[in-house]
């Protein structure tokens, strides 16, 4: 079973606005290599868009566990808590 | 005007709930402030909950709680690549004197936030704390992101969880280092419960948790678990922050190469995944403990570290504090000052506590698992090695395998190293 299906099986209420940031996209592409977002996040939010040179962030499957914003060495993810009532409703928790 | 309290709660989770249940309880005006749909609705655990700390604060609460199964057998197993070395307890005496339950978060703690309600405590949710008021040092109470959101109380209790965004921006806690904390990914699997009854070997109404180690993580510094519920199993891995980065290894494909164990994957044959969760542990230790008291705050459960990794609780330790930071705060209003000085007692009440003593005994186990990182597969693979053959009856003489055996040991790791090995483990584990 691949992630994306794991994560359909969550309830999600998106917010229309990303509560997770890149505070500088410079550091993503001029100094960070390893893009650990990319692979340590256990929801694959965060993906290395090669055309723009980019992190792009999927919030709309952010589980809020925290992992990326310790797991950035550069300390370049703005992490806040989705609004109240948004973001991952666990079932079973 | 704000609204003015005697205590604000932060967050509706076990030791939020068991502060606010004890600070009403005492006919304190208590407000708690949940940012999810309902309590639980963000909480993640393991799934086990333990019945006597729970209860020594929420008398008879299992009588009504939802819970799943109690707990009778508890098995430790050791993964090499291909094989399982175990170890189990097991005695229906458990269902007699209950230690644990299975439990679900997302039910339990609404169920806990309901007591808390009925003693009297005010819950909001859907609300997020966005800050805290601050004025001179001395805290007064916290912002909540919604119109007028400010809401004053003399003692703000902090049970933020292990994200400890608060915590760390008023300087209570340091910034957190990945190697003081784990990611755990969790799957709930649904599964007939005569089938799981079946697989595990039990009777209805019993349960049995398994942790798991070695190549269970990876060789990460970590667990894994496996946890029966009614009609589900609770699996999920659980590694070092630190470990995952290095290693460069992804949660979901730590989990994935889990479930496809050899000595796993027959347990979860047919299961049908029905959630998928993650969240952080933290793993500092005794000394990753933030500074637990202010002017007008105390910090509990999760956001001050009070987790006990070598024995998986965490839920026993924040109800715990929470009660005592209660009982702290519980004096604090009798002389009227709330000031650091006063509510330096809770630290006092955790000293006297297991929850203390505990973190205190192995303080440095995780420093000692992460400078030996490959102890939990060195072993294993040794032993996976002489059972193999040992095992294999095919007309070699025993003392030649014996001997064979102790070479191939020896050749792996040296008698010293070994000897290095036992001292350090008791040093650090059971001493």
């Amino acid at each position: 079973m691949n992630l994306m299906d794991k994560l359909y099986l969550n309830r999600f209420v998106p917010d229309n606005e990303s509560h997770l940031k890149i505070k500088d996209p410079k550091i993503c592409k001029e100094k960070c290599d390893a893009k650990y977002c990319t692979y340590i996040c256990p929801a694959g939010v965060y993906s290395w868009d090669k055309e723009s040179e980019r992190i792009m962030i999927a919030y709309e499957g952010c589980v809020e566990c925290g992992t990326c914003k310790y797991g950035c060495l550069f300390n370049n993810i703005e992490w806040r808590y989705p609004r109240g009532g948004f973001g991952v409703s666990y079932k079973f928790g | 005007m704000p609204e003015k309290f005697d205590v604000v709660v932060v967050g509706a989770g076990p030791s939020g709930l068991a502060a606010a249940y004890k600070l009403a309880e005492a006919g304190l005006k208590v407000i708690v402030i949940e940012r999810g749909e309902f309590p639980g609705a963000k909480n993640v655990m393991g799934g086990i909950i333990y019945k006597k700390p729970t209860e020594a604060v929420f008398p008879e609460i299992f009588k009504e709680a939802p819970v799943e199964r109690p707990i009778i057998e508890q098995r430790y197993y050791f993964l090499t690549d291909t094989a399982k070395i175990g170890f189990s307890y097991r005695n229906p005496r458990y269902k007699e004197d209950i230690s644990g339950y299975s439990v679900f978060r997302a039910k339990f703690d609404r169920f806990l936030a309901k007591k808390v309600q009925e003693k009297g405590a005010l819950l909001i949710t859907e609300t997020v704390v966005e800050d805290l008021i601050v004025k001179d040092g001395k805290v007064k109470g916290v912002v909540a992101g919604r119109k007028e959101g400010e809401v004053l109380a003399d003692v703000v209790v902090l049970a933020e969880g292990a994200h400890s965004l608060l915590a760390q921006k008023y300087g209570y806690q340091k910034p957190i280092p990945p190697q003081n904390l784990a990611v755990a990914v969790k799957e709930v699997i649904g599964l007939p419960a005569a089938v799981i009854e079946d697989r595990f070997n039990i009777e209805p109404g019993e349960g049995v948790a398994i942790e798991l180690f070695g190549k269970a993580t990876a060789g990460m510094v970590g667990t894994a678990f496996i946890y029966t519920n009614q009609n589900s199993l609770s699996i999920g891995v659980g590694a070092l922050m630190s470990d995952l980065i290095k290693r460069r290894i992804g949660p979901n494909d730590l989990i994935e190469a889990f479930k496809n164990h050899p000595a796993i994957k027959p347990l979860l044959r047919d299961g049908e995944v029905k959630e998928y969760l993650a969240h952080l542990i933290p793993e500092g230790g005794y000394k990753g403990i933030p500074k637990l008291y202010g002017d007008g705050i105390v910090i509990v459960g999760d956001a001050g570290m009070l987790v006990n990794s070598i024995h998986r609780e965490g839920s026993n330790l924040a109800i715990t504090s929470g009660a005592l930071a209660a009982k702290a705060i519980i004096r604090a209003a009798s002389q009227g000052d709330f000031s650091a000085n006063t509510l330096k007692v809770y630290e006092d009440y955790l000293k006297e506590s297991f929850v203390m003593k505990d973190l205190e005994k192995y303080k440095n186990a995780k420093d000692f698992l992460e400078q030996n990182h490959d102890l939990m597969t060195a072993y294993p693979d040794m032993m996976d090695e002489a059972f193999f053959e040992l095992f294999m009856v095919d007309g070699v003489p025993k003392r030649d395998k014996f001997k064979a055996i102790k070479e191939k040991a020896l050749s792996k790791r040296s008698f010293w190293q070994m000897v290095k090995d036992v001292y350090g483990l008791w040093k650090g584990l059971i001493r």
